[in-house]
């Protein structure tokens, strides 16, 4: 076991891990964040995207380990404990960017990532950064609403009643 | 699944780093960005006793250029090729080629040496080396070697790399970045190239004096096309066209899940014309007052 320190959600966490313990797995199971996905665990589907320090990174596909000193961001960032949905989130809800959900945390973090980078970008280049992203549900036509929406306050096609 | 169980190490220094290496080569693997390796470990298609993470090791992350070429760090990842202004001034191919690897959270992650060192026979990097006459370079405990990429490759997942040497740099050279060109057939956004084509000139007087033509997917290495290359030395803009035959003519590529060797003769037919209008094209990205 080896001892690691990290900042979680902006909380400073200690913790033994086994070397082999993969990021996804120390986030769910050692710190019950378990907004965090996990789909293929092999780095395709994308659900497990989560931020270190700011930049998207597929959670199953780095071991906790390599997480020591760095900053983590997952979905619970985004609204906590009843503050409300984040503006990315709303903007899914909205435009139903979502059926089953499975995907969705992954998908957020991406966004979020976006909004940070790129924030003036047209619906091509959406598409291009969520490509690592599997959604089995929407079509993905209602994603990109969302994050249109999320990005640029453009109606898209929103069902707001 | 999940990594089966293995010695972790963190080397602090490039030295402890070799040192690490050498006591465990046989056993061990090197953990850069963890794109590939990881996926292997989660699948078990790797077990290695020792895991060697190269992330805490200082030095190995720079972008310099130099005297007609530009040196590239192990551990510098794709995103940063795709954002880095000197690589974007200098070898704007590498920054286009950046743009194809994986998804942005793959790019976010795994580094060009890593992908070189691992010599997927679809992967951009050593078709960008072979096009920019990239050199790698190696450590080890009995000291630093540079060896060209036409020797590095040798096939599916096999290199020139000796056991107890790691992949530390790799260098670009600026000489045929003059006129350039990229162009991936992908199945789906990110996967890996069923082909791709990578084109680099050097241009004397409005003549092209140099053409390198590297193609990946075709065969168990990437591949230079010196048919191809022979068309594109002093040839006028309808030399496209020649070229595309020439390099389909030339290959005789494997069949896989992936494609067909038809379809990939095909593919390289397309994959080069569009690489050699982009290297030709006064309006596109692809062309370079040298």
């Amino acid at each position: 076991m080896a001892e690691i320190s990290l900042t979680v959600n902006g909380e400073r966490t200690a913790a033994q891990v086994d070397p082999r313990t993969l990021l996804s797995d120390f986030l769910r199971d050692g710190l019950n964040l378990t907004g965090t996905h996990v789909g293929c665990e092999h780095g395709y589907c994308g659900a497990c995207t989560v931020l270190v320090d700011g930049a998207s990174a597929r959670s199953c596909l780095m071991l906790a380990i390599q997480a020591d000193a760095r900053s983590v961001e997952t979905v619970e960032s985004l609204s906590v404990n009843g503050a409300g949905l984040h503006p990315i989130q709303q903007a899914f809800k909205d435009c139903h960017g979502l059926q089953c959900g499975f995907c969705t945390p992954g998908l957020l973090m991406s966004v979020v990532e976006l909004a940070a980078t790129n924030p003036d970008c047209g619906r091509d280049e959406i598409r291009e950064h969520l490509s690592g992203n599997v959604c089995r549900c929407t079509g993905y036509h209602h994603i990109v609403d969302a994050v249109e929406r999320a990005l640029n306050g453009v109606p898209g096609r929103a069902d707001d009643s | 699944m999940k990594p089966p169980r293995f010695a972790y190490h963190a080397p602090r220094t490039l030295p402890e780093l070799l040192e690490t290496f050498n006591e465990t080569a046989d056993e061990a693997v090197v953990l850069a960005g963890g794109q590939s390796l990881l996926p292997m470990l989660n699948l078990r298609l790797a077990a290695p006793s020792h895991v060697i993470d190269l992330g805490r090791v200082p030095g190995l992350d720079s972008i310099a250029s130099t005297n007609g070429s530009v040196e590239v760090g192990a551990m510098v990842t794709h995103y940063r090729m795709e954002t880095d202004a000197v690589v974007a001034a200098s070898v704007p191919l590498a920054r286009r080629a950046a743009g194809y690897v994986g998804y942005r959270a793959i790019r976010n992650r795994g580094t060009v040496g890593g992908s070189v060192a691992h010599a997927d026979p679809a992967a951009e990097w050593p078709i960008v080396l072979l096009a920019l006459d990239g050199e790698v370079g190696l450590a080890s405990v009995r000291g630093w070697r540079s060896i060209a990429a036409e020797d590095f490759f040798e096939s599916v997942y096999t290199t020139a790399k000796r056991p107890d040497e790691i992949v530390t740099s790799l260098r670009l050279s600026t000489r045929c970045a003059h006129r350039w060109g990229f162009s991936e057939f992908q199945r789906r956004t990110g996967d890996f190239a069923t082909v791709a084509v990578a084109v680099a000139c050097a241009v004397e007087a409005g003549e092209i004096c140099e053409a390198r033509v590297a193609i990946a997917g075709v065969a168990d290495r990437p591949m230079r096309c010196r048919e191809a290359e022979a068309v594109l030395v002093g040839g006028s803009a309808t030399a496209a066209a020649d070229a595309a035959e020439a390099a389909s003519d030339s290959v005789d590529p494997i069949s896989d899940i992936h494609g067909s060797s038809a379809f990939r003769k095909r593919l390289v037919h397309a994959e080069t014309l569009r690489a050699v209008r982009q290297a030709f094209s006064a309006n596109e990205a692809g062309a370079r007052d040298g």
